[in-house]
């Protein structure tokens, strides 16, 4: 029976640890009103100096303090409430130095419809958030105190007073209130417990309603990134274009002009030297190879042949045969991929294949290709010292360049010591 | 030697129909699409093929896949690709089913006519003929690693002309030595490469085929 009893009492432990961590959670986010207030106060100052001029200066820190606030709430909200509430701010343009610089600034921060959401949402939240996690927290609270009336019960009875505890008279000799008081005291502490888990979910949409970006400011961001990237690729694929261009004018066509300037020569000797004429004819024999040698090269840059031929596992496949560093691919791809989707895919491995080979200091690659979720994701690791900087590397903000049209994502994990660990996600069907 | 040629440009089919009849070749079918092609070596089982890679009706690797398919229904079938670019890639696919007669050169290789019926008849002959630029990537990429990390340089030299293709002879000529000199060489070759003496040519293949896949 008592082992039973031990039993159910570990059984339930994991339960109450997780309602004490939403208990925890709510009392942290109940206190978080404070500070808030604080700003407010801020804000409040800054509007009403707004109308004196003095509010200019004062406008665009509470407005950034503000932001940090509620990007700090949106974290919370996101990692302990299950909800994802994004930040709706919009880049912020370059503008000119100096004075209107200034100026310019602080009318963008002002007439940003999230600047409104933001300030309603530090009014309101004191009372609707801060109340919301205040509820379970409170629940408990009460809870103990019934303990603490009761165990004082006899001290302030002396006093002639007695207690109040929930519509509950205490008073030392009435052992059966006593007995109410703390069964009403239990109560109210699981209350509060059970309720916690309940509360942060609530208090997650509440956060969503005002800090989430509304709809209208979603459609203008994804309008505005659009906006980057397609011009962002066109001006990629019209300097490919240039490079093509002169690498097609000063390499194989420079070649097939002179060897059709060495043919002519060739024909005009060809009677009365004949042995000369034999070797301008293979000097354009050679020129025709180093041409075509220099178009093959071109072809790879442009769509590698064995992609069109094979996809994306096969052309990385080859890839790894060509480097320098041993490299290990596993695909599991169970169709093509989009033609233009491949061709980003496939540029992004050789150009962190090349960087391995160069940077890492390391011997082995890894990389993984798999098709899940209507996304391709592809790692790439090296057993290289780690510690590559994407700051510093040109090469990678051209992988993002390239990925960017297709909404394809890039993350870079390359702690010094190694490994390096690129991954690659591309939302893609398959064919 | 009757061949089948397959090749999707006309100008290119013409002159290799040309330079291989000039060689006293006879071309027994020109075929321009992977589906032809794979009728035809099936058909009329030449001495050796002729094929580009890419041709109609996808314009990606049919010719490669038809002379694999061909291979697997008739191995050994003497083939010889042609292509714009070489993949270690494809050479290992060729390579794969270990019964040699086979070939992969760049398409420039045509220039030289005598080296390039040279080849052809070595494949024919059921040799191994690999072009340089692939076998160039392999020493870049596999000088360190076992089991031709034991080969000496001089070795690796002998190995690499070998999977070109080249006989004995050749090798001793291209190196300035002597023929048993280089006999001295594949021996050790063979010994170093734990291959068993069995017929030469065969050995051969076999160097060359742990050369490409390490």
């Amino acid at each position: 029976m008592s082992r039973s009893m031990a039993d159910r009492v570990e059984e339930s432990l994991p339960w109450f640890r997780e309602r004490l961590v939403a208990l925890g959670r709510c009392l942290v986010l109940h206190l978080l009103v404070y500070p808030g207030l604080l700003c407010a106060a801020l804000a409040g100052f800054a509007f009403v100096g707004l109308g004196f001029g003095a509010g200019a200066l004062l406008l665009p820190l509470a407005v950034l303090a503000v932001r940090r606030m509620a990007d700090q709430r949106r974290e919370l909200a996101t990692r302990w409430t299950g909800t994802v509430v994004e930040a709706p701010y919009p880049r912020r343009p370059v503008f000119p130095a100096g004075a209107t610089g200034v100026r310019q600034w602080v009318r963008w921060l002002r007439s940003d419809p999230a600047t409104r959401r933001d300030l309603t949402w530090l009014l309101l939240d004191p009372v609707v958030g801060g109340l919301l996690a205040l509820l379970p927290v409170a629940l408990v609270l009460e809870g103990v105190y019934g303990f603490v009336v009761c165990a004082n019960v006899r001290w302030m009875s002396s006093t002639g007073y007695g207690d109040w505890f929930v519509l509950m008279h205490a008073h030392y000799g009435h052992g059966g209130d006593l007995a109410a008081i703390s069964a009403m005291g239990v109560g109210l502490v699981l209350l509060g417990l059970w309720s916690a888990p309940k509360v942060l979910p609530v208090y997650g949409r509440w956060t969503r309603s005002l800090l989430a970006p509304t709809p209208e400011v979603q459609l203008a961001s994804r309008v505005r990134q659009l906006t980057e990237t397609r011009s962002e690729a066109v001006d990629a694929q019209a300097a490919e274009l240039r490079r093509i261009e002169r690498d097609l004018h000063d390499g194989a066509q420079a070649r097939l002009v002179a060897m059709g300037m060495n043919l002519s020569a060739a024909a005009q000797l060809l009677e009365k030297h004949p042995a000369e004429a034999k070797e301008m004819l293979l000097e354009a024999r050679n020129a025709s190879a180093q041409a075509l040698n220099e178009l093959r090269d071109l072809v790879r840059g442009i769509h590698p042949p064995v992609l069109s031929d094979r996809g994306l596992g096969d052309a990385v496949r080859a890839l790894a045969l060509d480097s320098a560093l041993t490299v290990e691919v596993g695909v599991d791809l169970p169709g093509r991929l989009e033609a233009p989707v491949e061709s980003a895919a496939y540029f992004t491995a050789a150009e962190a294949l090349a960087n391995a080979a160069k940077h890492s200091g390391g011997q082995r690659v890894w990389i993984d290709i798999l098709h899940r979720d209507g996304r391709l994701l592809m790692t790439i690791q090296d057993d290289g010292a780690g510690g590559a900087d994407p700051a510093k590397g040109g090469g990678l903000r051209g992988l993002e360049r390239r990925l960017a049209p297709f909404d394809g994502i890039l993350v870079l994990n390359s702690p010094v010591g190694g490994p390096t660990v690129l991954t690659v996600e591309l939302p893609c069907e398959l064919s | 030697m009757r061949v089948v040629l397959a090749e999707d440009l006309f100008l290119l089919q013409n002159g290799l129909v040309r330079m291989l009849e000039a060689y006293d070749c006879e071309i027994v079918a020109a075929v321009d699409n992977g589906p032809d092609l794979l009728a035809a070596l099936l058909e009329l089982r030449p001495d050796v093929a002729v094929v580009d890679v890419r041709m109609p009706p996808t314009f990606t690797d049919e010719g490669l896949q038809a002379a694999l398919q061909a291979r697997r229904e008739a191995p050994g079938l003497p083939v010889l690709v042609l292509s714009q670019y070489v993949e270690q890639l494809y050479a290992r696919e060729l390579l794969a089913d270990g019964t040699g007669a086979v070939g992969y050169l760049l398409k420039d290789r045509v220039f030289d006519s005598d080296q390039f019926v040279d080849a052809v008849r070595r494949v024919a002959a059921g040799g191994t003929v690999m072009d340089p630029e692939v076998i160039a990537k392999l020493l870049a990429h596999n000088a360190h690693t076992e089991p031709l990390g034991a080969l000496t340089p001089r070795e690796r030299e002998v190995l690499a002309l070998m999977a070109e293709g080249r006989s004995n002879a050749a090798i001793a000529e291209r190196m300035v030595v002597t023929e048993r000199a280089i006999a001295k060489h594949t021996s050790n070759i063979f010994l170093k490469l734990d291959l068993q003496p069995s017929d030469e040519d065969n050995r051969r293949v076999l160097a060359v085929l742990a050369y490409l896949n390490t």
